[in-house]
């Protein structure tokens, strides 16, 4: 490698580094734009104590979730967990640490983390369980807590196409929190369907710039669709 | 007679206005959607980052990568835009989003909403509910007047964790509209056919009757 090519050739290497205790940041809503294979590498890794901050856990059997079965996942920084049985029975029999955080604050939680904000107030959560603990003040009359940031020893992100620079194309709604991810790991890991070389892409069209993004490898996807919802009065032949 | 799940998203529907931008909870608040009036303008937004969703995808335009806030397999309406988590709720959190509609639990005369957790039965967290009850000035609640075994919905003071405090001021029951000021459930229209005798001995909460109650039309 050399100068601002971020290219990797295997996931061992853009996952080396990632060790027992460590907190990683996910980007993905669901099962939509997230990095499977960054998340297959973590598991078979085998490390443990791991801090995720992602706005789900994946389900059972996919995404997040497969870092379940074997204990890997110490405590989650989330905002909706609702599809998943086996995190669900960590989380009631206390085997699992949950923070659970209303999705705009985590967002802006790593976004902030990435732009060497600290902290920030948000009127979200005031009066609530979030609120607990937490400092609050008023502005004009509305109460505002002060959330803090999150910044991560990982960051592993899901992008549609990249240059070897790590300048980043998202597509459609997988887009979510992987910008956000992106700017908030120390070490920023992205997995993407394309790597075209730099001058490809429009410069004017880049969502994630490659200042970002420390490695960069080409993956193929699942994609699994959680909740596939068709059209009926639009499809012709009437299957599902 | 109680209003369906669909005649409560047709009630809640007439509330639209032509350019509103809107944004639907999961469970009734998404069948609005299927009940915009004629002549009127408006762009849903999913809060995983889409102004503008549209219907659900055919076979051929199924696409993992454009899903909404509940998951489900979308598309996007002409004049749509797509962005990041972050950018989505800066337009919650600032006040840019006309209308929300969402579901609840419990609320109570004080304006509180709670939607998102029974203890030690149903944790499955908020998503973006504490985001939206807290940015937007013109909420919508729709629920059940009282639960299945008839206890009230509509209280003093919520017993379960809060999602928002002092921020519903409108809400929409399968018996009632009623909107909540100065401490107070006001009765604005009723159900067709439901008494005002009914809602008010379902309703835990004070409830100012007002000498003539409207049925509203659905």
């Amino acid at each position: 490698m050399a100068g601002f090519d971020k290219v990797v050739s295997s996931y061992e290497q853009a996952m080396a580094g990632l060790e027992d205790n460590m907190t990683v940041i996910a980007g993905g809503f669901g099962l939509c734009g997230i990095p499977e294979n960054l998340i297959a590498e973590i598991k078979r890794k085998k490390t443990k104590g791991l801090t995720l901050v992602s706005n789900n856990c994946g389900v059972d059997d996919f995404g997040l979730g497969v870092l379940l079965g074997d204990r890997q996942i110490k405590k989650i920084i989330a905002s909706y967990v609702g599809e998943n049985a086996e995190f669900e029975r960590q989380m009631m029999s206390g085997e699992l640490e949950v923070e659970l955080t209303p999705q705009g604050t985590l967002a802006e939680k790593m976004r902030a983390g990435g732009a060497g904000i600290p902290a920030f107030y948000t009127a979200t959560g005031y009066g609530t369980p979030v609120a607990e603990g937490k400092e609050s003040r008023e502005f004009d009359g509305r109460h505002y807590i002060l959330e803090e940031s999150i910044k991560g020893d990982f960051a592993i992100v899901k992008a549609w196409k990249a240059d070897r620079y790590g300048n980043l194309v998202f597509r459609k709604t997988a887009r979510n929190f992987n910008p956000m991810a992106a700017t908030a790991g120390k070490i920023t890991v992205v997995e993407v369907e394309e790597i075209v070389e730099p001058g490809q892409l429009d410069p004017d069209q880049i969502h994630t710039p490659g200042i970002y993004v420390d490695r960069l490898i080409q993956g193929s996807f699942e994609k699994r669709i959680e909740q596939r919802t068709i059209n009926q009065s639009a499809t012709t032949n009437g299957d599902k | 007679m109680a209003l369906s799940r669909q005649q409560i998203a047709m009630r809640v529907a007439q509330e639209l206005k032509d350019g509103y931008y809107v944004n639907l909870g999961i469970g009734i608040p998404t069948l609005v959607a299927n009940y915009v009036p004629d002549g009127i303008e408006v762009m849903l937004q999913s809060e995983n980052g889409l102004l503008g969703m549209g219907q659900f995808p055919t076979e051929q335009e199924l696409d993992a990568d454009m899903i909404n806030a509940g998951k489900q397999t979308v598309t996007a309406i002409t004049g749509a835009s797509i962005f990041d988590s972050a950018e989505s709720f800066a337009m919650i959190r600032g006040g840019h989003v006309d209308l929300t509609v969402l579901g609840a639990f419990e609320v109570d005369v004080e304006g509180n909403i709670a939607s998102y957790m029974i203890p030690d039965k149903l944790i499955k967290g908020m998503g973006g509910a504490m985001d939206l009850v807290a940015g937007a000035d013109n909420i919508i609640v729709t629920m059940t007047h009282a639960s299945k075994h008839g206890e009230s919905k509509l209280l003093t003071e919520c017993s379960l964790p809060l999602t928002g405090k002092g921020c519903i001021k409108k809400v929409l029951t399968d018996l009632a509209f009623i909107e909540i000021k100065d401490g107070k459930f006001h009765l604005l229209e009723r159900a067709p056919g439901v008494s005002v005798d009914e809602i008010v001995r379902l309703t835990a909460g004070e409830l100012v009757v007002p000498e003539h109650v409207p049925e509203m039309t659905v």
